[in-house]
């Protein structure tokens, strides 16, 4: 196969699936009633799913070589503190990225 | 559009886009290492439109690079996007009334950035009817998926002339640390997460990314037993 066959083999693929996996549960159950067990799992999706991606992110990132980068992790706990207290978002952002910036050029 | 679901999509708007911030440089990157990985503008740019998921078109790019086999490619790059089948059910509590073809709009344009916002607003707006939820989630996509498209062309233009010295690999976790952290607002939520957290750490070895999956089911059963715990200590505690 050729590497443009291959790559737009990859493009459609990921295309259909990833469309799939979010039209799952919104395109098949519709407003039929999800029991009450389903529900209280679904309450923590978020607060569960996007901590468990970022964490290796943070203590092995890739463009470290995979390393822990004291630069990055720095940056992470400054987004975690200004966010938890003032509640805002990109605010948060912000303050994380100046870290990053401020910790690389300091430890670089 | 009438004025009851006017507000609520321009609020959408409002909260969506300072996320544009992330957005860009982060679909700019992509554009960068897709023609780093040999795409063409419009290759990175199908590739973007199709897909419209940073971490999981990162990963599908950086293994064709690799040359790992097709199908590895694919499987991985879908691993990574299960937490979507997350947010779908998810939504469905919420949008699952809506007519079809607004259902199949809403799945395609279902991102990180869409879910986090529209599950955290309609929590704090119990009476918004289905249409104003439905009016609020395309409001809070309105400044994030035209310009992921826009600035996959724009880094795949420039290429390679950003310097690494900008760290753009790191907007993504910054970005979701402070998604995430205001949503920490009972016992059981920060359950679920600390679970997530410590289990991600110990698992990320598993192959096909199913360290993401298992840390994240693991959560979010924490969160479900912890909020079972303390109902039944009775009414009055503060969940």
């Amino acid at each position: 196969m050729s590497e443009t066959a291959e790559l737009w083999l990859v493009i459609l693929a990921l295309g259909i699936g990833s469309f799939g996996l979010r039209f799952a549960f919104l395109g098949v159950i519709g407003d039929k009633e999800l029991p009450p067990w389903v529900l209280r799992h679904l309450r923590y999706t978020a607060v569960a799913v996007l901590p468990a991606l970022v964490t290796p992110l943070v203590v092995w990132p890739a463009a470290n070589g995979g390393e822990l980068d004291p630069a990055r992790l720095g940056a992470a706990i400054i987004a975690l503190i200004v966010s938890v207290a003032t509640g805002r978002v990109i605010l948060g952002i912000m303050c994380g990225l100046g870290g990053l910036y401020g910790l690389l050029w300091l430890l670089g | 559009m009438s004025s009851t679901l006017y507000s609520p999509y321009w609020r959408g708007v409002r909260d969506g886009l300072p996320f544009l911030l992330v957005i860009a440089p982060f679909s700019l990157l992509f554009g960068v290492v897709a023609t780093e990985a040999g795409l063409n503008v419009f290759e990175a740019l199908s590739f973007s439109i199709m897909v419209i998921a940073g971490a999981s078109q990162f990963a599908a790019v950086q293994l064709l690079q690799d040359n790992a086999p097709t199908i590895i490619v694919i499987l991985s790059a879908l691993a990574v996007n299960l937490r979507m089948a997350m947010y779908s059910a998810s939504l469905t509590a919420h949008l699952g009334a809506a007519p079809l073809w607004q259902r199949a709009l809403i799945a395609y344009l279902t991102v990180d950035q869409s879910y986090a916002l529209s599950v955290a607003t309609y929590e704090k707006e119990p009476d918004w009817s289905l249409p104003q939820k439905v009016a609020y989630f395309f409001g809070s996509v309105t400044p994030i998926c035209p310009f992921w498209y826009v600035f996959t062309v724009v880094g795949a233009l420039i290429g390679n002339t950003i310097p690494p010295e900008y760290a753009l690999d790191f907007a993504l976790p910054i970005t979701f640390i402070a998604m995430v952290a205001p949503m920490m607002r009972s016992v059981p939520h920060l359950l679920a997460a600390c679970v997530a957290v410590t289990a991600s750490l110990f698992l990320t070895g598993l192959p096909l990314n199913l360290g993401l999956m298992v840390s994240a089911s693991l959560g979010m059963m924490a969160g479900a037993q912890a909020e079972l715990w303390l109902e039944r200590r009775g009414p009055g505690v503060q969940t």
